[in-house]
């Protein structure tokens, strides 16, 4: 195994780290239970609210129309950052974060591992909830094509670069800062227009709105479910903006993290 | 050529907002020895220990580990230490087999599940292996922390209170497992520790610390003498208290009570 520098990669490190929060997630049915339960309940009442409103004529019908696959997506927005967030707030949790710090784990890696994990604990809640959508509402997100995938990784990066933040700040100010964890994204959810278009804010706010990279997705979304088109405009747009945006929580991550070791936060990780 | 020390501490100094909590010390371990860090709380010990290993950022001065700058080159050296602290504990819902599973390929072990086998059986928990390390006993979660610290056969072990609110015993057991590890390898040990009793036992070397700083630093025996006292504890509290009438001796005097000392050790010694 390499003992190289701050910024090696070792396969075999970041394998070791998702096997610790697969072994977590596999030994706590609540938490298996987590993934899936509120995605399940929020897709049942939008995919509700969403037959009811196809009742109506005009623009009611036609913005109803897009529920299911806005709360689809917002879930890959909001659960991919949680699914990033909860594998780290574990490892302060259980007390274990300061034996990760010493040990030859790079930041790189662990990182790379909480990614990865968001990425499964989204896979367990999504999957089962996108058939149950099919199933009850017959909306098939999987049906978007292509289109999905750009989505997704739009939305994921953008979980990601929040979710970095968010455990840099963690690591600066300990658990005190726990809510922010659960709260941030949930700016994001009036801003990036998941359930109205862009046109629905105020002047002023829509220029806020189209620095947020999902704003371009779900705007992606509706012209694809609405007009049938795929914007491809819109993802490169978004895809930019979330390199940006993945490069600045990055940034902030270390800046948090070398902050954390002068201020000696690693070694009281609590309140 | 002398052998480089294991760590070479010089005019380190922490500063934090509150107030300093290490100021200016400078000390070497040298290879294979074990050393204690003794000192009340707020002495600096577990501060020091931190910036041993790299988690903590100096405000100046510098520390070397295996030869390498830390903690800007602990890449190259952390792969050859590990630590022990009853503040710290392992994921708790995960057996103790995953546990020491998932640290082994952190750092790198060959052979994971032999590595793991021969650990059990040395620290005897072959049947606790299969059970989560939340269910485990404050005594068998040391043994579980010390299988951790030994995974990867360190060089430098850190131990920061080893054994603290463990029983008798199992402190006992703590200790001699940690005497055989070393004698075993030549691993270098430097240890934190209240109980003075097992400083005296452990330790080659005594650093004694107060308010961040260095009070004194020697072998046991030459404290015992130079302080007048029977047990490491007087000493600790002759220095902890800063009481004058206890301090040490005339020189002369000092001399004769080490000389009188090391005779006195020396069978303690060829017995260790």
């Amino acid at each position: 195994m390499s003992h190289g520098g701050e910024w090696t990669i070792s396969g075999a490190r970041v394998g070791a780290l998702v096997r610790r929060y697969w072994y977590l997630l596999r030994s706590s049915w609540p938490r298996l239970l987590d993934l899936v339960y509120w995605p399940a309940v929020q897709m049942l009442m939008w995919g509700f609210l969403q037959t009811y409103m196809a009742q109506a004529d005009g623009t009611l019908a036609r913005t109803g129309a897009t529920f299911l696959g806005a709360v689809l997506l917002w879930d890959i927005l909001f659960r991919g950052q949680i699914g990033f967030s909860i594998s780290f707030l574990e490892e302060m949790w259980s007390r274990n974060l300061a034996n990760l710090m010493m040990s030859p784990l790079r930041p790189v890696e662990f990182v790379a591992a909480l990614m990865i994990m968001s990425v499964i604990r989204l896979a367990i809640g999504i999957v089962p909830v996108s058939l149950m959508a099919i199933a009850f509402f017959g909306f098939n997100l999987w049906g978007m094509g292509l289109a999905l995938v750009a989505f997704f990784v739009n939305l994921i990066l953008t979980s990601w670069a929040v979710g970095l933040f968010t455990a840099g700040v963690l690591l600066r100010n300990g658990l005190g800062a726990e809510n922010l964890a659960w709260t941030l994204m949930f700016l994001l959810l009036p801003l990036t227009c998941v359930y109205y278009p862009v046109a629905a804010l105020p002047g002023w706010l829509q220029t806020v709105a189209w620095t947020l990279p999902p704003t371009y997705v779900f705007e992606g979304m509706r012209a694809l479910m609405l007009d049938h088109v795929f914007r491809a405009d819109l993802m490169a747009w978004a895809l930019g903006l979330n390199l940006v945006l993945i490069t600045g929580a990055a940034v902030a991550f270390l800046a948090l993290l070398r902050s954390a070791r002068h201020q000696g936060s690693l070694l009281q990780m609590g309140e | 050529m002398p052998e480089a020390p294991a760590i070479a501490v010089d005019r380190l100094v922490k500063r934090y907002k509150t107030g300093t909590a290490v100021d200016g010390i400078s000390f070497a371990v040298a290879a294979g020895s074990v050393t204690g860090l003794l000192g009340g709380n707020g002495a600096g010990k577990t501060t020091t220990i931190a910036m041993i290993m790299g988690l903590v950022m100096p405000t100046s001065g510098t520390v070397r580990v295996l030869g390498a700058a830390m903690p800007d080159e602990r890449y190259r050296v952390l792969h050859r230490m590990n630590f022990q602290s009853p503040y710290v504990e392992m994921p708790l819902r995960l057996t103790v087999r995953q546990n020491l599973a998932v640290f082994a390929q952190l750092y790198g072990v060959d052979d994971v599940a032999r590595r793991i086998g021969r650990l059990a059986e040395d620290l005897d928990l072959v049947d606790l292996l299969d059970r989560p390390t939340g269910k485990l006993s404050a005594g068998q979660k040391t043994r579980v922390a010390l299988a951790k610290a030994l995974l990867n056969r360190p060089a430098l072990m850190l131990l920061d209170e080893p054994t603290a609110s463990l029983d008798p015993d199992t402190a006992d057991w703590v200790r001699t497992r940690l005497e055989d590890y070393r004698r075993a390898t030549g691993a270098t040990i430097l240890l934190a520790s209240h109980n003075m009793a097992e400083v005296e036992r452990l330790c080659d070397r005594v650093i004694m610390m107060k308010r961040g700083r260095i009070e004194d630093d020697d072998t046991p025996a030459a404290l015992l003498a130079r302080y007048g006292r029977d047990t490491l504890e007087e000493v600790f509290l002759d220095v902890a208290r800063g009481r004058a009438e206890a301090g040490p001796r005339p020189a002369d005097e000092t001399r004769q009570a080490e000389s009188d000392a090391r005779t006195e050790s020396a069978p303690h010694e060829a017995a260790r």
